[in-house]
This record gives C-alpha cells, sequence and structure tokens, in this order.
C-alpha cells in the first residue's frame, strides 16, 4: 500500500481545480484517480460555448476550458492516473483502485477529496410505462455519442424534460441533421437557463410544451412513437390530452444525482436535501480529512463556481495535511427558512479562517423577494432580488468577522423573504 | 409589423413586443423591465448573430474534431456555415485555436478547433 499525502477521486473540472488548489496552497504529494481515458471529465463532450465567463471573462466551450486546467495540473507535474477505477473507500483513507495497466492498487490518503461529479436520471428513475425497445437515451448518453464518437443517434427526436443538457441537445440534433419534433416539460416552467430556451429551442422552432409528459412509449425493436399528455397540478395526466408522436429517437433530460457510492463507503454523511455530503465552510465531511467538492457536493448551474469550489476544497486539504486543521472543531449550524432548498455548507465552525461563500437553490418563483442570512436577530447579509427561480443557483458571501462575533448559541438562518 | 422575442438578460425572461415597420427596421419595443432587455431586442432584430459550435471529421478517425466560429456570425447564415462544415476535413495533429476554414461563407470570421488532437 502506497502513501500520498491527497488523494482526489476524479479528473473532471472539480478534480483538476481541486488539485490545483491544493499544490497552490503548498501540497507536493497528490494523486488524481480518473476512470476514463482522459481527464477533462463532461467538459470533453461539451462543446457548445458559454464556459468560464465568470472566471476568465470569456466565452469558451467545454474542451477549451477544462484545457486550461489540464494545462496547469502538468505545469505543476502534478501526477494523475488514468483508466483508473476506485472501488472503494474506507473511513480510515485507505482507498482501492483497479486498472488494467497497475492492476489493483491500494493507496493510504493523508486527505480524500471527493470530485466524482453527478450522473443523470435515467429511465428507470421515471417510471415511465411502455415498450423497451432501443431509441432511448439520456441526453448525455446521446451527446457523448454525437460528440466524441461521431454517431447520429436518431433522426427524429423528442426530447423529455427541459434541464440544459436537453436543450443543448435539442440544437446539436437539429444541427446534425435530425429533426427535433419537441421539449415536453411535466413542470409548469422549465428547469433550464432563459438563454438556452431561447437559442436552442426558439431559435429553431421547437416548441416547448410545459405541463406536458411522455405517458407511453412504442415500439419493439427500435422506438416508433411516444404518447405524450398534459398533466394537471398533481401531475396526473389529464384524460383527452393525449398525442401520439411518431419519433425514433426519445432523450431523457431530467435532472442529475450526485454520485456518493464511494462518499457512503467511507461513511460520510449525506443530505437528503441535497444528495452530496454534509460539509463545513472547508468543504470538509463529516468525515475528518475528507472533502467534498463541485457536482458530487451539490449540482451546479455553472463550471465556473465547480472550480472555485472544488480550489477552496483543495487548500483545505493541503491544510489538514499539514496538520492545520486536525483536531475536532465544533460548528454553527445552517438552517433552511422560507423558500431555501439545497444549502451548502450546512454548518460553519465558529471561528472561520475565510469568508464563507453559501450556495442554495430557491423552493419556487420569487419575484421582489429579500434574501437575508441571520444570527438570532443579527442580520449578516441582506439582499433583494428582483427574480429567483428553482433553476438558478442563489450565491452570496458572509464575512468572517460577522460570523466570529455573532451568538455561538444560536444557528445562521438563511430565508427568503417574500414580497407582500 | 410586431414581433415578440423572450429576452435573455437575466431569469426574468421578459416578453418583449418589437415592433417594425414596412422593411423590417426597428420602430420602438415594450415589455422589457431594464435596459439590458431594451438594447437586446434592438439587436436581436436589427442584426442577430450567434456562436456556431459544431463537429468537423477526421481524416481517419472515428472521433471528430469540436470547432467554433471565432465571433458569432449573423444567425441567417447558421445552416450555409454547417452545410460548409460537411465537406471538411482536417488532418491530425490540431490543437485549440488552429484555423480550420477561414472566412467562413463569407462572413468574414474564421472557423477554429475547440480541441487538441494528438
Amino acid at each position: 500500500m502506497k502513501n500520498v499525502d491527497i488523494v482526489i477521486i476524479g479528473g473532471g473540472p472539480a478534480g483538476l481545480a481541486a488539485a490545483i488548489g491544493a499544490y497552490e496552497a503548498g501540497a507536493r504529494d497528490i494523486l488524481i484517480l480518473e476512470r476514463e481515458n482522459a481527464l477533462g471529465g463532461i467538459l470533453k463532450q461539451c462543446i457548445h460555448n458559454g464556459f468560464g465567463l465568470h472566471t476568465f471573462k470569456e466565452e469558451l466551450t467545454g474542451p477549451e476550458y477544462a484545457q486550461r486546467f489540464i494545462d496547469k495540473v502538468r505545469e505543476y507535474n502534478i501526477p494523475y492516473q488514468l483508466d483508473s477505477m476506485v472501488l472503494d473507500i474506507n473511513a480510515e483513507k485507505v482507498i482501492t483502485c483497479v486498472s488494467r495497466e497497475h492492476g489493483v492498487q491500494q493507496f493510504k490518503a493523508g486527505a480524500i477529496i471527493l470530485c466524482m461529479g453527478c450522473r443523470e436520471r435515467p429511465r428507470g428513475a421515471l417510471g415511465t410505462p411502455g415498450e423497451r425497445c432501443s431509441g432511448i437515451f439520456t441526453a448525455g448518453t446521446a451527446q457523448k455519442l454525437v460528440n466524441l464518437e461521431g454517431y447520429l443517434p436518431g433522426k427524429k427526436v423528442v426530447i423529455l424534460g427541459s434541464g440544459d443538457i436537453g436543450l443543448i441537445m435539442a440544437r446539436r440534433m437539429t444541427f446534425i441533421g435530425a429533426e427535433v419534433l419537441c421539449c415536453v416539460e411535466v413542470m409548469p416552467f422549465s428547469g433550464g437557463l432563459k438563454r438556452n430556451i431561447v437559442q436552442c429551442l426558439d431559435d429553431y422552432n421547437i416548441p416547448l410544451y410545459l405541463s406536458h409528459t411522455v405517458i407511453d412509449i412504442h415500439g419493439k425493436d427500435r422506438l416508433t412513437g411516444v404518447t405524450i399528455a398534459e398533466v394537471d397540478s398533481h401531475m396526473n395526466p389529464i384524460a383527452g390530452t393525449e398525442q401520439y408522436i411518431e419519433c425514433d429517437t426519445l432523450l431523457l433530460s431530467v435532472g442529475l444525482l450526485p454520485e456518493n457510492e464511494l462518499s457512503e463507503m467511507a461513511g460520510v454523511k449525506i443530505s437528503p436535501n441535497t444528495s452530496g455530503a454534509v460539509v463545513d465552510e472547508t468543504l470538509q465531511t463529516s468525515v475528518p480529512g475528507i472533502f467534498a467538492a463541485g457536482n458530487v457536493l451539490h449540482v451546479h448551474d455553472l463550471v465556473d463556481f465547480v472550480s472555485e469550489e472544488s480550489e477552496l476544497a483543495g487548500k483545505s486539504a493541503a491544510n489538514y495535511v499539514k496538520q492545520a486543521q486536525q483536531g475536532t472543531v465544533s460548528h454553527r449550524q445552517v438552517v433552511m427558512g422560507n423558500g431555501v432548498n439545497a444549502i451548502v455548507p450546512q454548518q460553519i465552525s465558529f471561528t472561520p479562517d475565510h469568508d464563507v461563500h453559501m450556495m442554495f437553490r430557491p423552493r419556487a418563483v420569487y419575484k421582489g423577494a429579500v434574501i437575508t442570512a441571520s444570527v438570532g436577530e443579527q442580520t449578516l447579509y441582506t439582499k433583494k432580488a428582483r427574480i429567483l427561480a428553482p433553476g438558478e443557483m442563489v450565491n452570496f458571501t458572509l464575512k468572517k468577522d460577522d460570523l466570529t462575533a455573532a451568538n455561538p448559541d444560536l444557528p445562521l438562518t438563511v430565508e427568503i423573504k417574500e414580497a407582500a | 409589423m410586431n414581433k415578440m422575442l423572450t429576452c435573455i438578460g437575466c431569469p426574468m425572461g421578459c416578453q418583449i413586443e418589437v415592433e417594425l415597420d414596412d422593411n423590417g427596421n426597428f420602430v420602438s419595443s415594450k415589455g422589457w423591465s431594464c435596459n439590458i432587455g431594451k438594447r437586446y431586442a434592438q439587436e436581436e432584430v436589427t442584426a442577430p448573430v450567434r456562436t456556431v459550435t459544431a463537429l468537423v471529421e477526421v481524416e481517419g478517425r472515428q472521433e471528430p474534431l469540436s470547432v467554433k466560429t471565432a465571433n458569432p456570425i449573423p444567425k441567417g447564415k447558421i445552416f450555409d456555415c454547417l452545410a460548409e462544415l460537411k465537406k471538411v476535413k482536417v488532418h491530425a495533429p490540431v490543437a485549440i485555436g488552429d484555423v480550420v476554414v477561414e472566412n467562413l461563407c463569407d462572413t468574414g470570421i474564421s472557423l477554429v478547433a475547440t480541441k487538441n488532437i494528438l
């Protein structure tokens, strides 16, 4: 068994930024384990532009954004091992990994950074009835087939769900010569960014049916069509609104789930709210020395924020290894008040050594509401927002001095105060 | 003549109604709630542009090369440009930023590689 100061699980945007963050904080004995044959993660297949506006002040495509981080990892000579699948992590921070080149390997880590990202909800998670024919793909799988493997997955396409990957794929399928018939969304609003609705659907006259879903799937070998219907406010299909659509391909863009099997093996406490680890402001999980960042922690809208968060996890892991942060730290709990969902971090030490970046998702659409963070009567943050929606994550920063000065007996409450 | 647009400035997504004269020139707009929307509406009806990202074939490889227009091109030329790309075949190696096609479909804008192929 080999000892390594910091092992990073995953070489996507989170893992790359975590490695850079750890290196820049002084760590030198770092190893990135990546299960695919190249670094970059999901960015490799995201060939559309719009990445990096926040970090680099220019719009990059996914591969270009990833390459900037890969170049830095190479410049720092940070070791990485490709084609290496981590099978197990335990609470003693022993990592078991398998690869064609090295067989089974074990590493004893000083600190681990979980950067496994997320995975798409598949058909099985939806319970859509119908036949089990070919031609049904998650949007991300279709994206990989088209952008990395050069295939055309189908010619007449229906998209179920209006998440961003589905919208991006509506445009991509149109570009490569397929006919995209419609995008069907069960909610009365789209989960995708406005920009994507306009530039991926409206630009190509692809209709978006809100409050509609697929209720039946037809086809013996290959998909031949789907039946869609309107749904009521309880999401039950309304009789009489059924419509048959002939198609050979159904793409699913119905949500992302953090991939935490390894985290659970290590005994990391998972929040039912984010489906990611419970962390403090250093991004340390419930297991000392194990950190989490990126989409494995909570699903982000923008990769720029994944990179920022992961750099912090890298720094925290480096500090942990230097023993600066070892020992038990007591925490103030973060409480989600009205309208607040999926907040990260869920706890903050009483004397944080840096300002704390908070992120959450609004539970619904709010107009002219006020976001506040307070400890008892003391307000630490307040801001009016013209519009809040579940599709757009809310970010704000709390000052470390304000947090240190706040009453230690009370939790931090974050809430949305709705307009009267 | 009137045209409806959805503003992309923020999640609000204001529905903007733009009034055009008989020659399709911008006259006025309403429905926006800030200057971003006001500006977007005028630009979008007078000269809409988009950055196009696409794929081109690489000689002897299954994996295509991802490419983008170095600057946004007129929206009306997107499908002409895509048709042009179908005829393009590049040879490895290719590096990010390499020009794949110059002056794509007389737009004055070049098509550049967005990934490295060794």
